[in-house]
């Protein structure tokens, strides 16, 4: 066999492993931990270079440590639409149940990231700007995503039957990721009050190590933690939904978790 | 560099405490909250699988 066919058997295995349910609810509860135990451990190192190690910024002083949550957060914002929206296509598409369950369970999370990276960037704009908000194009389209993720939680609970909640949550959220461009180019399509890109800008990053090192473990730590997070809620909403089905009840009754 | 140099922050301890604060409570949140809904929804079923022992125990009699 070549590699190629290899991988291909793998991932197809694994597809069709997590699109079921109970596979993917045990599974889940060896790969849940793994990925709190990575976020842990990540933040705790970004966390103790940001806060300890890093020099202050000879323009913003200490108040630029705020980066290394707004950062984070704020990109976490973007990712967890790109994977909810993708989600929701391949829902769609494929009619896989638990990609549904990845789509409303990230809605909730993402939002809660985007009201941190809005709150986070309000309070770092007072003492740096002089202001806690302007209508720019950046924080306006944060603020509009914030509302996006508000609207796809809204759809699924204004439907009684469960089925056509989880197609219209899909369909709006794969609607929605022409949000995800906007935010991204917006400090470069109009003139913002925001800096623009400084760790992806062009010709490498415009930001020492002793910087960029803290902000890149906050950032995959905050991946890991969005795992988690999101596995958990999954399980959760498994549980739930497959209450009457016969290996749950031999889940929760027998030893296993 | 010692401790109260650390919290004060150059003079931004407000908003570096609140931000790391904020986001601090708010994953802590996201840990929670699903947990204790699984949790809730493990007893729900336990009780329901009871009730169904208890049914077919009465039936058998």
């Amino acid at each position: 066999m070549n590699p190629l066919t290899i991988i291909w058997n793998f991932l197809s295995n694994t597809y069709h492993r997590l699109g079921s349910p109970r596979e993917f609810y045990t599974i889940s509860l060896y790969t849940t931990p793994v990925f709190g135990f990575l976020f842990l451990v990540l933040s705790l190192f970004g966390t103790y270079f940001g806060l300890f190690v890093a020099p202050a910024d000879y323009q913003q002083g200490d108040s630029f440590r705020i980066l290394f949550v707004h950062v984070p957060v704020a990109w976490m914002s973007l990712f967890v639409y790109v994977v909810m929206a993708t989600a929701g296509a391949i829902g769609l598409i494929w009619r896989m149940k638990m990609a549904f369950v990845v789509t409303i369970c990230s809605a909730p999370i993402g939002a809660a990231f985007t009201a941190l990276a809005l709150l986070t960037g309000s309070i770092w704009g007072k003492p740096i700007w002089g202001t806690y908000w302007v209508w720019d194009a950046r924080l306006t389209s944060e603020l509009i995503l914030l509302f996006l993720y508000f609207g796809i939680m809204a759809v699924y609970y204004a439907f009684e039957e469960r089925k056509t909640a989880e197609k219209a949550t899909a369909l709006l959220s794969v609607v929605g990721v022409v949000i995800v461009p906007i935010i991204h180019y917006s400090v470069e399509w109009w003139s913002s009050l925001h800096q623009g890109p400084t760790v992806f800008a062009e010709g490498g990053p415009k930001m020492p190590p002793e910087m960029l090192l803290p902000l890149a473990f906050m950032a995959i730590g905050f991946m890991f933690f969005y795992g988690y997070a999101l596995f958990l809620s999954m399980q959760a909403r498994v549980l739930d939904n497959e209450r009457k089905s016969r290996w749950v009840k031999e889940i929760v009754s027998g030893k296993t978790n | 560099m010692n401790w109260s140099e650390f919290f004060h922050m150059g003079g931004y301890a407000f908003e570096v405490w609140t931000c790391w604060g904020l986001t601090l409570a708010v994953l802590i949140a996201f840990v929670i909250y699903p947990k204790r809904r699984k949790a809730k929804i493990r007893g729900e079923i336990l009780r329901q699988i009871s009730r169904e022992q208890l049914d077919q125990e009465n039936q058998g009699s």
